[in-house]
Parts: structure tokens; C-alpha cells; sequence
């Protein structure tokens, strides 16, 4: 590790030195560079590393496969603490280096810090867990693709399955006043009020821990709302439609993944009962999926960690889309990633002209006889 | 109209919950002048015992009736035993300190127990079986007042009622009006103020207890952390009515139900707090020693 490290470090000072005189002297080899970049030391590796040993278990697929068009596949991993200020210094690294695509970055900040890095040499990044909606939504990032669904997709499913499905007309959006709960309300609201096809009678905060909901339970019913939106986590959730059964109110109860939890069914009992929630979409029934985690296993004897199904398929998506476009060119690997469908752990995917994954989202689900089914 | 009468009895099963919470810290400190930090943890002690003995009980097929009874009287004397020990333990060493003293003894307390609680329970949410059933003759009225609202309405009232004959009328009682007036001289004329502040301690923890099984029934859920935000929300209670007066405690705690109830409903529940303390601090402003707390006189 030590003596790695010192001859990374080496290699760094050399094609720093040697920038200027040989301009990229990576580029001449004959191998196809796949990056990976995120968080690998530091409170929030557990979310990165994951992304690293997927990504070595794909490239080492590919290799005994004899390569993408010939050429073997090499992996250039790199640190970036999931801190901005860092990862422009790794985007950076990657690139001197010489890197034709990037699998990466972990956290949404510092993906957002080390994108232009790489827009400016006409890399492509693929992230499996950045989850910030403006990432791809704002458009000033081309090169940039994710797995994993935006943070506002979760509310745009509930609020496209209140309207579409339930047929919603007066919708109540409550939430936790927290980060998670609050910013999933608010999207949602934003969503209700431009679809046009329903209202939103009350957008209120609950107190966490509060030992009795009575008030805005009543305050619900006032506002006559056929429908409760809720942003935020499983005991809040099971006060609230304990108690709206309490006082005998009939709406319809819709939540987000953080009431998708078993504990929600077993605190709340048969009032959980028609209770719907969205959580992601359910991968256990895709062979690809059982493969990838049989082959963690199998290499590291332990079950995966975060994010690694999606860090899997994005190295799948990857180095497919090199493979098909015949190129490391990245205006050809955009093309074919948008274009290619390829089989991955979450599904057969392709890009949007955004670049987050058609097929990859939320699904919804219902409680019914005590267990969360999904609404087909 | 409909409305405001919904929001009234929200609010006065809020309140009345705060209530039997606050009765303990009210008579601690009117008896000892401590805020005993640890007592909202002896209320979750009781919400578990009783959350025990009722699951145990139901798996025999006690009738229900039953096992309300018994899980009562199991976790009023499990809850007194802890109140009992907690006091035997941390504050009568430190009955001669500095009032800073027992008070951090007694936020020690609240940790240790809570964390006592977690490692040798669990940390996760368990469901509380609805120990008060929907009774049929408050059908037509569910909707704003439901069964176990009306039960924690009652029970409060009686409670209250109850212990301030206790201590209006009983030898005990007398002899706790002595020692909160003055302890040196309760001893001179006979009392026996080790065993007074015990008592305290135990009635104190019986109620909390009571209240932890008729509050989890009505939220139909418990874990390690309740106590310590029940407690803050009736030690803010007692504070408003006077703390060391009994009536106060409960007055104190169905003008903050209230309060809440009325500013989510005609307000926004995103302010429930913000007028819950701007309350209490106008009151304190006005009223420096609660509703109905009496200015507390130097002895000289």
C-alpha cells in the first residue's frame, strides 16, 4: 500500500514535470482507463468503497473476456473524501492521467465541484449514487450520467400515482420539518401545483416526538383533503394514520422510502393497512442482480454495501458504451449511451438527453394482509 | 364551531397528558425543590413494564379488563422501585450539597436509564396493543373525542383530585406540607423526612407509570427516547403553573395543551413550539413564579 501509494505519488510529480514537454503521455497506451473517484477513506467510505469493489469485479469480468475491442481494461482509482475542495484536485489527477471515463463521484457536492474538470477534457462521468436533482436537470453538464434516481423523482412518482391513479383532487402535504421529509414535500407540492389537476389545501410540519397529532389530524379534515401526502420517517407516519383512523377520517395515506420499512407495518398494525409508499424499484427478481451480489460474495466474502448494484451496472454501462460506440471519443460514448440499452442489476437501461437512467425510479406500493406489495 | 370543539378536546387530551406527567416533577420539587431530569424517564419505564407484562398477559388470554388492571399495578410498583432507588441512590447522598449538585445527579440519571433501557431492550419502536378499547357508546362522538382520550381526561381529573386530598387530609400529607416547608423543623418535631421524600418519590413514580400505559396505548407506540421529550414538555408545563403546586401542574399543562392544539389549528402546526414557549416565557415575565406557584420567601 505504502510503496503504491509513493509510486502513484511519483508518477504524479513525473507527469506533472513532464505536462508541459510530452503533452499527455497516457494517451498513447493501449489500454482503456476506467476512473473511479469517491469517497474511499474517512466517515463516509462505506459509501464509496462499495463502487470500488464493483467496479473491480466488472473490469476483471471484461478482462477475462479478453478486453473491450482488444484492448484490456486498467482502473485508476482515486480519493476524494466526498469533499468538493478534493475532488477537483482527483478530476484533475484523473485526468493528467489520462483517463477515458470516470465511474463516480460519490457524493453530489463534490461530483458538482469536479464535473467541469471533466467536461473540459471530454470525459465522461457516471455517478451510481449523486441524487441532486440539478446535477443532470440544470443541463451544464453533458458528460454527466447516474444510475440512481434524483431525489425528485420519488416525489414526482407519488404525486403522478395521487392524480393519475387515486385521483386525487384536494391533497394535504404534511412532513417531519426535516431535511429528508421537508425537501420531498416540497417537490411534491411543486408537482401538484403544476400539474393543475389538483390542489394542495395544506402544506404544514409536524413536530417529531410529539405525543399526540389530534390537531392537524383535524386541521386535515377541515381542509377537506382526499388525500395525505407525507414527507418523512416510519414513527411520525404510524401517529398520523393511527390517529386519522382514530377520528374516523377517510383519506387516502401516501409516503416515501422512509416509511417503506417493515417496522412502519409492525408499529401501526391494521391501521397500516392501504397505506401506500413508494421505495425503489425491486431488483430481487432480475438474475443480473443475484449475480452481481453473488460475485461480491464470492470475491469478499460479506454482502455488498451502499449503492452497489447501481456503482455494478454503471461500470456495465460504461465500458458497453465504449465497447459499442468502438471509441473513447466522448461525443460516441454519449451517443451510444443514450442509444444502447444494456442489461444491468437495475434493469435494462439506457440514458436520457439529461443523463439520468430510463427504468431506473420508484415504484409504488401498497400494505395489504401485512406486508408492502407493489402496485402494479 | 365543530371545529373549535375538535381542537378543545385535542388539546385538553394533550394537556391531560402533560398533566400526569408533570404531577411528579411538581411534588419532587415542592417537597425537595429538585428537578428530578430522570422522572420522564421513569414514565418510559413504566410505557415498557406495562408494554411487557400486557403482551405476556394477552398470550394467556387474560380478558382485557385484566390485564389493564394488572399491567397498571405491575408497572406502578416496578416504576416506584426505580423512583425509590433513583432518590436512594443519587440525591439523598447529595441532600446536603449544593443545589447544583443533585441537579446533575439527576440529568446522570435520565441518561443512564434511557441507555439502560435501549442495551437491554432495543432501540427500535415497538407497537403498544390499544389497552382501551373503542367503546361503543362513544361511537356517535368518535370523531372528536375518542375512548382513550376520555379515559386520560378522567384519570387525570381523579388524580388530581386525589392528591391533593392525600395531602390536604392525611397524615402523610401533613408531614410532606411540613418537610416542604421546612425541613430542620419537620425533623425537630418528629417527622421522619428520609421516609416523607421517599414517599414523594414513590407516588411521584406510581402516576408517571400510570400515565406511561395510558399514553402508549393512545400513540400505540414506545422506544427508549419518549421519556425525554414528554418530560421536557411537562417539566415546561409545571414550570407554567407553578412549579410545587399541584393544581398548577395541571393547569399549567391544559393551558399548553390548549395552546398547541389552538395554534396548529387556527395557526400552522410549523409554529406549535414557538407558541408553546413564547407562552411560557410571557407568563414568567408577568408571573415569575408560575399560575398559581407562590413567590418563594427568603428564610432568614
Amino acid at each position: 500500500m505504502q510503496s503504491g501509494l509513493k509510486k502513484k505519488l511519483l508518477v504524479a510529480a513525473l507527469s506533472l514535470g513532464f505536462a508541459m514537454a510530452v503533452p499527455v503521455a497516457g494517451m498513447a497506451s493501449d489500454t482503456i482507463k476506467l476512473g473511479v473517484a469517491g469517497a474511499q477513506s474517512g466517515d463516509l467510505a462505506s459509501y464509496g468503497l462499495p463502487t470500488v469493489k464493483a467496479a473491480e469485479l466488472v473490469v476483471a469480468m471484461y478482462n477475462a473476456k479478453g478486453g473491450i475491442n482488444g484492448k484490456k481494461v486498467e482502473l485508476l482509482i482515486e480519493d476524494d473524501v466526498c469533499k468538493p475542495e478534493v475532488a477537483t484536485n482527483t478530476a484533475t489527477k484523473l485526468v493528467t492521467d489520462g483517463v477515458h471515463v470516470v465511474l463516480g463521484h460519490i457524493c453530489s457536492g463534490a461530483t458538482k465541484a469536479a464535473l467541469p474538470i471533466y467536461k473540459e477534457a471530454g470525459v465522461v462521468v457516471m455517478s451510481p449514487s449523486a441524487t441532486n436533482p440539478g446535477l443532470t436537470q440544470s443541463g451544464d453538464y453533458p458528460n454527466f450520467f447516474r444510475t440512481i434516481a434524483s431525489d425528485d423523482a420519488q416525489a414526482q412518482t407519488e404525486v403522478d400515482f395521487a392524480i393519475n391513479v387515486i385521483g386525487s383532487k384536494k391533497i394535504a402535504v404534511v412532513h417531519d420539518k426535516g431535511d429528508y421529509g421537508k425537501g420531498l414535500a416540497e417537490f411534491a407540492k411543486k408537482f401538484i401545483e403544476e400539474s393543475g389537476k389538483a390542489e394542495v389545501v395544506l402544506f404544514e410540519g409536524v413536530t417529531p416526538g410529539a405525543v399526540d397529532y389530534t390537531a392537524i389530524v383535524q386541521k386535515i379534515k377541515r381542509k377537506g383533503a382526499d388525500t395525505v401526502i407525507f414527507g418523512g420517517y416510519h414513527p411520525e407516519a404510524s401517529k398520523i394514520v393511527s390517529m386519522i383512523k382514530k377520528k374516523r377520517l377517510k383519506v387516502t395515506f401516501i409516503s416515501d422510502d422512509g416509511v417503506k420499512d417493515d417496522t412502519f407495518i409492525k408499529v401501526a398494525g391494521k391501521n397500516a393497512e392501504g397505506v401506500y409508499a413508494s421505495g425503489p424499484n425491486d431488483n430481487s427478481a432480475n438474475p443480473l442482480s443475484t449475480e452481481a451480489i453473488d460475485a461480491h460474495k464470492k470475491a469478499y466474502k460479506e454482502d455488498p454495501g451502499a449503492f452497489y448494484e447501481n456503482a455494478y451496472s454503471a461500470a456495465l454501462a460504461l465500458l458497453n458504451a465504449i465497447e459499442k460506440a468502438g471509441s473513447t471519443d466522448m461525443d460516441a460514448i454519449v451517443k451510444a449511451l443514450q442509444t444502447e440499452k444494456v442489461d444491468t442489476p437495475v434493469g435494462k437501461i439506457h440514458f436520457d438527453a439529461r443523463g439520468d437512467a430510463v427504468g431506473v425510479g420508484f415504484a409504488m406500493y401498497v400494505v395489504k394482509d401485512g406486508k408492502y406489495v407493489e402496485v402494479k | 364551531m365543530d371545529y373549535f370543539i375538535e381542537l378543545l378536546f385535542g388539546g385538553l387530551t394533550r394537556g391531560s397528558i402533560y398533566a400526569l406527567i408533570a404531577l411528579g416533577y411538581t411534588m419532587v420539587y415542592g417537597i425537595i425543590g429538585l428537578i428530578n431530569f430522570a422522572h420522564g424517564e421513569i414514565y418510559m419505564i413504566g410505557a415498557f413494564t406495562s408494554f411487557i407484562v400486557a403482551t405476556v398477559l394477552s398470550i394467556y388470554g387474560f380478558p382485557l379488563l385484566a390485564i389493564v388492571v394488572i399491567a397498571a399495578v405491575a408497572a406502578a410498583v416496578w416504576s416506584s422501585a426505580y423512583g425509590f432507588t433513583v432518590e436512594k441512590l443519587a440525591y439523598r447522598p447529595l441532600r446536603k450539597a449544593p443545589r447544583l449538585a443533585p441537579l446533575i445527579s439527576a440529568i446522570g440519571m435520565s441518561i443512564f436509564l434511557q441507555n439502560y433501557v435501549l442495551l437491554a431492550q432495543t432501540s427500535d419502536f415497538l407497537p403498544f396493543p390499544e389497552l382501551i378499547p373503542e367503546f361503543a357508546f362513544m361511537e356517535p362522538v368518535a370523531h372528536i373525542v375518542g375512548s382513550s382520550d376520555m379515559v386520560i381526561l378522567v384519570t387525570t381529573a381523579v388524580v388530581m383530585v386525589a392528591l391533593t386530598c392525600l395531602i390536604k387530609f392525611t397524615k402523610i400529607g401533613k408531614a410532606m406540607r411540613a418537610t416542604a416547608q421546612d425541613k430542620t423543623m419537620a425533623v425537630l418535631v418528629g417527622v421522619n423526612v428520609d421516609r416523607v421524600i421517599s414517599a414523594t418519590f414513590i407516588i411521584g413514580s406510581a402516576l408517571a407509570a400510570i400515565g406511561g400505559l395510558l399514553i402508549a396505548s393512545h400513540i400505540g407506540q414506545i422506544n427508549f427516547y419518549i421519556g425525554f421529550l414528554a418530560g421536557i414538555k411537562a417539566f415546561t408545563a409545571a414550570v407554567l403553573g407553578g412549579i410545587g403546586s399541584i393544581p398548577g401542574a395541571v393547569l399549567g399543562s391544559l393551558v399548553l395543551g390548549l395552546t398547541e392544539s389552538f395554534a396548529t389549528g387556527y395557526i400552522s402546526s410549523d409554529y406549535e413550539d414557538v407558541f408553546a414557549f413564547s407562552l411560557l416565557v410571557l407568563i414568567l415575565i408577568f408571573k415569575p413564579s408560575g399560575l398559581l406557584g407562590k413567590a418563594e420567601t427568603k428564610k432568614v
